[in-house]
């Protein structure tokens, strides 16, 4: 290693001049198969006061649990076809047509966000198992010197219970990053920056 | 199992702890509790990426935007986008976004009593090219007063968004100019107590990016987190 990493900074309460322009609250379209969901919450202060000026990014894996990006492929190359992760992890390969697993949303005067999206699949962990469907994702907001990292999880979802990441934190906490089902099957996720019920951050 | 490697963590030092009283807006934001160690897995390895076909060309002149030629110092800045190891980040989004030379930003809650410029938005992005290499066209920022203590004045600067080739190299910044009189009062830009890496937030004059008789340059190259030499399980 012969260089530093640059060191974060803020995004500050004008993000939205620069980062509107890839705005993305809708994943779905044309040829993206999957079970269709919609995400919205809510991101609280220490006071439980709503943060109007933060933007959320998602990153995630398509239905069959494949990520849009050339790593998935680099992986393949270094597996020799008679490994049996192939058939452990048939996962890992190019993502399905448009789906570019993608989304960012500024947070709204009330400290709400929505995102349209479809369940992701599993994707492997490092340690050879599968993890539960899950997003990364990225909270920014003025008052951050470093973006926030953390995970969104499904409801009754049998798989959390064995999910690695899920695991390395303390169970009291886990429910901060599972969703909600609503009554009309939209999900709700919120993310409390400090305090009671903090949501878990991930040093990533 | 097998090659994955993840990428190297925070430098204690060179990156901002989440809670810097200094900059009062992290008080009531940045957690209490510590940060849960994610081993990085695919889906950290992985991330988003960007294609010419979404980038409009001309956004990385931000004096071009209008018919008019928007006021102010007209500088060009260019510089690469490597990891820790060197390697160019190549085909990386960047998004830029500064106020104008009055030190105002097109932003309705910006209420600073300076004028808005109506050639000038302040935003611009582009992709890096094969080498990692980028350069923007845009007007030098003016500093502007915030409200976080007394006579508080923000250095002037432009924020920098960066991608990179994973979840896991995602990074915000922003860049300085140098000889800002400004930036030992900052506390955003003081944020770490790694006086090296502070500075490498001030871009360094350039005279390879100066171009005659049109506008001076300066260099800011943007390094994000190299790749782990200990892959997973070895």
């Amino acid at each position: 290693m012969s260089l530093q990493a640059t060191t974060s900074q803020t995004v500050g309460p004008y993000f939205q001049i620069g980062l509107a322009r890839f705005y993305v609250d809708d994943l779905t379209g044309p040829g993206i198969s999957g079970e269709g969901i919609e995400i919205e919450g809510c991101v609280f202060d220490a006071d439980g006061q709503p943060v109007p000026d933060g933007v959320i990014e998602i990153w995630q894996a398509d239905a069959q649990g494949k990520y849009p990006h050339p790593e998935s492929l680099e992986e393949l190359g270094s597996i020799q076809e008679n490994d049996p992760r192939i058939k452990e992890h048939p996962r890992v390969g190019p993502a399905e047509g448009a789906f570019r697993g993608f989304g960012r949303v500024p947070t709204q005067p009330d400290g709400s966000f929505r995102f349209k999206t479809i369940k992701p699949g599993r994707v492997p962990a490092p340690d050879g198992t599968l993890q539960a469907p899950h997003i990364a994702v990225s909270v920014f907001t003025r008052g951050l010197l470093r973006r926030l990292v953390t995970r969104i999880y499904f409801p009754h979802e049998p798989s959390n219970a064995e999910d690695f990441a899920l695991k390395l934190v303390e169970p009291g906490r886990r429910h901060t990053l599972i969703a909600k089902k609503l009554r009309d099957g939209r999900l709700e996720w919120n993310v409390v920056l400090q305090g009671k019920n903090e949501t878990v951050f991930f040093d990533c | 199992m097998g090659n994955f490697s993840g990428y190297r963590r925070a430098d204690p030092g060179a990156q901002p702890n989440h809670l810097h009283p200094a900059y009062v807006s992290s008080i009531k934001r940045a957690p209490s509790k510590p940060l849960v160690y994610l081993p990085h897995t695919l889906s950290e390895i992985t991330g988003p990426s960007f294609d010419s076909s979404m980038i409009d060309v001309k956004a990385s002149d931000l004096t071009r935007q209008h018919h008019g030629e928007p006021l102010g110092e007209r500088i060009i800045v260019s510089g690469r986008v490597l990891d820790e190891d060197g390697r160019p980040a190549a085909r990386t989004l960047i998004e830029v976004w500064q106020a104008n030379a009055a030190g105002r930003y097109r932003h309705n809650v910006d209420q600073h009593n300076a004028p808005l410029d109506p050639n000038f938005d302040g935003s611009g992005h582009t992709l890096t090219d094969e080498q990692g290499n980028f350069r923007f066209i845009t007007i030098r920022p003016g500093a502007y007063p915030w409200r976080n203590h007394y006579n508080a004045w923000r250095p002037a600067h432009i924020h920098f968004s960066v991608f990179g080739p994973a979840f896991a190299t995602r990074l915000i910044t922003q860049m300085y100019f140098p000889g800002d009189a400004l930036l030992p009062f900052d506390p955003i830009f003081n944020c770490v107590t790694d006086e090296k890496a502070r500075n490498r937030l001030i871009s360094i004059f350039d005279w390879e990016t100066t171009v005659c008789e049109q506008a001076l340059g300066y260099r800011f190259d943007i390094i994000l987190s190299g790749r782990d030499s200990t892959p997973w399980g070895k």
